[in-house]
Parts: structure tokens; sequence; C-alpha cells
């Protein structure tokens, strides 16, 4: 006579796309748009937001030593933040380890203005930003986008999808407005104007 | 030859390279009017007409017409920045300001990136190379398991045993004749020696032969061939004390 109990629960067919998109998310090392999701698991759109929603309430921060999450333009794990302190432990983090002011500065022109050159770069600091540029590619911070339009054009640079992680962006549009950034600019102009009034006169 | 005194025939200028560098600085003349590519073929034009190469003038040929290409792409490509000395004061002050509130801006978005990193330094994820590429697909043609384990049964099965048989020839002693060709001659006088070992194979009869020779060289027999490769015929050589018995015995 066989032992085994019924099973009275069925797992539903959006379970069993949950577990499918785990192992997917699992081993991308980039974050996975949801069309890159419904591709793979070769399932429709509404059924694989449905089936994220599951697995962001599975793999959430002080549930789990994963966590889910929505990133760089898509969905991703990375570790609970609790976990930090074993992760550092394990992993240096060479992409953001030691940026100078020059290199936030330079990261936040072509975050706001890219794709930009580096001449445009410099004309905003108003220093040659050559090195800094360089030292930006090379930690995969920001890549080349195309050329200047017409002959020897100069070369365009934009954040990456790494940039956007390693900062914790959704997308570019999380970035605060640049018009709420800057302080007192109207305090800024008057100064100078007093200053000019003066040489004028 | 002095670069400087290198004369120049443009249509913008006519006089020697000092003098159009000292316009240009002056700016009595546009650099933006000025043929630079006539400039140095006018100077690799003089150097071609002297025989030997004159580095210096070349050097100094050089550092000039690199100034005067400078000034020129200035003009040409000028930055879209105004010259705020050559604004009236209140303009001067509101284009600085322009300036300046664009770069506060950015010194701020910077500062909110380097806030918000500290805040994300938590933030640990995997990084590595995306797995995402397809990869070609390699398809085989149908396959049979049985060939294969047919091939494997034959390369699995014991290797048959390598004869060594050619590694050691065995010779017949040559004594073995020696008895044989003495024993026959006891009971005849002579015989044929190709007769005697017809049939042999070619080991034995080169044994044979070293036997007849062993013979030859103790006195026992005589040998004669009538000629080369003819048929060799061996004789008992009778010795003095076997003749005088036999011809007592007679």
């Amino acid at each position: 006579m066989d032992e085994r109990p019924l099973r009275l629960v069925v797992p539903s067919p959006v379970d069993r796309l949950a577990r499918t998109l785990e192992a997917l998310l699992v081993v991308a090392s980039q974050p996975l748009s949801a069309e890159d999701l419904a591709v793979a698991a070769d399932d429709d759109l509404d059924r694989i937001e449905t089936a994220l929603a599951t697995l962001f309430e599975t793999y959430r921060e002080g549930r789990s030593g994963i966590v889910l999450e929505h990133v760089a333009g898509g969905y991703a794990f990375r570790a609970a933040r609790e976990e930090a302190e074993a992760c550092a432990r394990l992993f240096e983090r060479p992409a953001e380890r030691g940026l100078s002011q020059a290199a936030m500065e330079t990261l936040a022109v072509i975050a706001y203005l890219g794709p930009c050159t580096r001449p445009d770069v410099a004309r905003i600091r108003g220093v040659a930003v050559d090195g800094v540029v360089a030292g930006l590619v090379e930690r995969g911070l920001i890549a080349e986008a195309g050329r200047e339009p017409g002959v020897g054009g100069a070369v365009r640079y934009r954040v990456t999808p790494l940039f956007e992680r390693i900062f914790g962006l959704e997308s570019l549009s999380e970035l605060p407005r640049l018009d709420d950034l800057g302080g007192e600019p109207e305090q800024i102009r008057a100064r100078l104007h007093a200053v000019a009034e003066q040489r004028g006169a | 030859m002095l670069a400087r005194q290198l004369d120049l025939d443009l249509d913008a200028f006519e006089g020697p390279f000092d003098l159009l560098l000292t316009l240009v600085l002056r700016e009595e003349l546009a650099p933006a009017d000025v043929d630079i590519a006539a400039i140095v073929l006018a100077f690799v034009e003089r150097l071609a007409e002297r025989d030997r190469l004159d580095l210096e003038a070349c050097g100094e040929f050089l550092v000039l017409v690199s100034a005067l290409l400078e000034l020129k792409a200035r003009e040409l490509f000028p930055d879209e920045e105004v010259d705020l000395s050559e604004l009236a004061p209140e303009e001067a002050a509101e284009e600085l300001a322009r300036r300046l509130e664009e770069y506060r801006r950015i010194k701020e978005a910077a500062l909110w990136l380097s806030e918000r990193l500290a805040a994300e330094s938590d933030r640990y994820f995997r990084l590595g190379p995306s797995p995402l590429a397809p990869r070609p697909e390699v398809r085989f043609l149908p396959q049979q398991p049985e060939a294969l384990a047919a091939a494997l049964r034959g390369l699995a099965a014991e290797p048959p045993q390598v004869s060594l048989g050619h590694m050691a020839l065995r010779f017949p002693p040559v004594s073995l004749f020696l008895e044989r060709f003495r024993a026959l001659l006891r009971r005849r006088r002579r015989f044929d020696f190709d007769g005697e070992v017809e049939g042999l194979s070619r080991i034995e009869q080169a044994s044979a032969f070293l036997a007849l020779l062993e013979l030859r060289k103790g006195n026992e027999v005589q040998i004669e061939q009538s000629q080369p490769f003819g048929r060799i015929r061996v004789a008992r050589v009778e010795r003095e004390e076997t003749a005088w018995t036999s011809a007592r015995s007679a």
C-alpha cells in the first residue's frame, strides 16, 4: 500500500517560473532586464513581473542573505547589507576604491551631460582631464560612446551599468536634478556684479 | 641658412618668416589667412637646394612653424568660451557667474555621488564577464554507439604475441657435419658435397660448408671443383699409415 501522504498543495506555475528566474539571476553577472528574463525563461512579460514580485518578497533585507534589487535597468542579486562585513573580508572593490575629487567631478559631468567629450569635461572643470578619464575607463565606470560628428571628432563617453550598480541607481533618472544643486547662485551673482561695478566705475 | 630668414611669397604676406611671425603675434595679420602648408613647402624646397641637411635650421623651423600652427588652430577652432577680457565688466561678471554656477553644480553633484557611494559601500554583488552571449551550437551527425563500441572493443583486445623467432637464428653446430662427413668418408672414398647437403636450409648448408673447410684444414680431405659454382667433390686423403695397412692387407 502506498504510504505517501496525498499532496494537497500543487505548486502553481508562477512558483515554477519564479524558480526559473532565480536560476537565471544566480548565474548572471550583470542585471537582467525583464525582457532578458522573459526571453530566457520563454514566458510572457506579465507573468515575469508577477514571479519577480514573489522573488522580491523572498529575497529582501532582513529575510535572506541574498537580496533581489532593481538596479541599472535590470534585476540582480546582491549580498544583504548585513553581510557586507563578511563580504569585505572576502572581496576588494577596486572599481570605486580611492576615487579622487577630480574623478568624482569628472564622473558627475559625464553622468549628467554624457555622452560628452574630454574637452566638454575640461571646459567645465577648467583643467585637463585626460588622465582622470583614462582612469575611469580602466575602472569600468565610464565607456566610449561614439564620436562627435565630423572627421576626427572627439571620443564621447558615458557612464556604464557598473556605475549605476555601484551607486545603487535604478537608472540615471534617479540622480538629483542639476538645477536643484549648486547652493546659492544668486548670492554668487550678486557678489560678482558688485565687483564688476567697482571696476567699471 | 636660418629658418627665420626664409623668404616667403604667400597670398597674404610677402617677406621673411620672422616678420610674418612678428605680425601674427602683434595681431596685425590673422593666422587664419596664413597658408602654413605653403610655408612648409617653401622651406622644404630651400632645404632640397642644399647638399647637406641643416639640422639646426630644421629644428628651428619646426619650433617656429609649430607655434604658428597652434596660433592658427586656436583661431580656427575658437573655444566657445568668451574671452572675459573683451567683455564689459557687467557682461564679464555675468559670464563668470554662469561658469562658476555650472561648475558649482557639478561639484555639488560630485559631492552627492560621494555621499551616495559612501552610503552604498555595503553593496556587494557578483562582477564578471557576461555569460549572456549565445554560444555557437555544434551539431554532430547522427552517431551509432554500436560502431563506437566495436571500435573500442578492437582496441581493448589483447594484442597478438610478437614473434621473436628471427632474433634467435639457430646455427646447427659445425661439429655435427664434421662427424657426419667423417663417417661418410669411412664408408666411401669420395662424395659429392652438393648431393649431401641437398634439401637442407641455407643455414645448415653454410654450417656444412664450414665443416668441409675444417676437414680440408686438417688435411683430411681433398676438394675439387671443376668450375666456379660447379659441384664440389670431396675425396678422402689416404694417410700413409692407412695406405700402408691397406697395402699390407692387400
